[in-house]
């Protein structure tokens, strides 16, 4: 499994970053050989689209998880097409969370906010 | 005659002040640019002529022909393109039908097709020619829409076109006052005014264009948008008092001008210092 996460920091003890688009970095988590890897959030400072962007990070290096604590119904559209699945970030640090994970006790998130469009700008 | 009506935000009485120019002129042209939340035509009650949609470009794919070399997800500045399953999925909302990546996919998998994204509607008013503008809920921009509503108006000294522009300086004020031969900046007598306020002058100086202060809700304690203006040697148009007549009827959305003596003064005696302004600026500039 390889998991994707937003963080503010590159720390597996800080916490998941609230916000998906516009997070600093994304980890990518290995569970298999507990490899962690740091990606920057190019998407950070787009006007418009950042959550589509920022899902294409994901796609792009591979994850078939992510946890997020809310996610954008376009952001979400892209990752469902990419088969990857949606956990629902619970509080606590990144390690908790992945912990959490692979103890099979996230609750998968289905509830995606509008978009925000940058409209006008 | 073309003038723009603008403010950093709405509530300023950007409409009020539209809305009266317009109604004092012997005859006018007002045009509602305020797309996405339109109310001119609240106080004008236009009967309507005309309606008319407005379309943009989608680029729709052709899956089959798609080799996947991901040039037009590079190009779109927009990220209106996700590249997923080994081809692009196209997000129709936050696509600004630029065209780009039709134009850059070498096996031309990419056609155009219409998109309704909201419509202009053209009505009469008595002497006022109104023209509203209606974006769509979600739509990624209403410049198409104010493209659409700038287009062709005819204008003389004597029939001006005022334009309510939408709120604050993002590239849709800067496409509905490209063509204004005079700006009017409205401006609320508190500190959050001044800083709404210096938005749109500065959006204004940046167009070059020429431009005074109409300052409004005014009372008779300090008024840091006056304090503004006068330290930045700004030319104040008119003075709007804060006067619960006016916002009652303005409420109840009636022409003040049409309704007060004063106010029809006021409007009238600010139409003519624009006049002045825009006849100097024509003078001098030819
Ligand atoms: S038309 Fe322009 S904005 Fe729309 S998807 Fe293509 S490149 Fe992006
Ligand atoms: S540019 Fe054309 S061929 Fe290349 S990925 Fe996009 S649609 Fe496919």
């Amino acid at each position: 499994m390889k998991i994707a996460i937003p963080v503010i920091n590159k720390d597996l003890n800080s916490n998941i970053d609230a916000s998906f688009g516009r997070t600093n970095y994304f980890l990518f988590y290995n569970t298999e050989t507990k490899e962690s890897v740091f990606v920057e959030n190019t998407a950070k400072d787009s006007t418009g689209g950042a959550g589509i962007k920022a899902a294409q990070t994901i796609v792009d290096n591979g994850a078939d998880t992510i946890i997020a604590t809310r996610l954008g119904q376009n952001a979400a559209y892209v990752l469902q097409n990419a088969k990857i699945k949606i956990y629902k970030a619970i509080n606590g640090s990144v390690n908790d969370n992945i912990d959490a994970l692979e103890k099979d006790k996230l609750d998968t998130l289905d509830n995606f906010h509008k978009g925000f469009h940058g409209r006008g700008k | 005659m073309k003038i723009a009506v603008l403010s950093g935000k709405g509530g300023t009485g950007k409409t009020l002040v539209s809305v009266n120019l317009a109604s004092v002129a012997r005859s006018a042209t007002y045009i509602d640019c305020d797309v996405e939340e339109p109310n001119g035509h609240l106080f004008f009650k236009p009967t309507i002529l005309s309606e008319e949609n407005v379309f943009v470009k989608i680029p729709k794919l052709d899956p089959s022909l798609c080799t996947g070399c991901r040039k037009c997800i590079d190009f779109c500045k927009f990220n209106a393109l996700a590249y997923v399953n080994n081809k692009p999925l196209v997000f129709d909302e936050v696509c600004h039908s630029c065209g780009g990546c039709v134009l850059v996919c070498p096996e031309q998998a990419f056609s155009e097709t219409d998109k309704l994204i909201g419509k202009v509607k053209i009505g009469k008013s008595k002497k006022v020619d109104v023209y509203t503008g209606i974006l769509n809920i979600g739509e990624a921009t209403g410049i198409p829409i104010i493209n659409n509503l700038l287009a062709n108006k005819e204008t003389t000294i004597e029939k001006p076109v005022v334009i309510d522009c939408p709120p604050g300086s993002a590239c849709i004020v800067m496409e509905s006052i490209k063509d204004a031969d005079y700006c009017v900046l409205v401006a609320e007598p508190t500190l959050f005014g001044v800083h709404n306020l210096n938005m749109v002058y500065e959006l204004v100086t940046l167009f070059k264009k020429p431009f005074g202060v109409v300052l409004n809700k005014c009372l008779d304690d300090e008024n840091p948008s006056k304090l503004f203006c006068l330290e930045k040697n700004i030319k104040i148009l008119a003075e709007i008092p804060f006067d619960p007549e006016l916002g009652k009827l303005n409420s109840e959305a009636k022409i003040v001008a049409e309704k007060s003596n004063k106010y029809h003064d006021l409007f009238s005696s600010l139409l003519n210092t624009i006049t002045k302004e825009v006849l100097y600026e024509t003078t001098t500039n030819s």
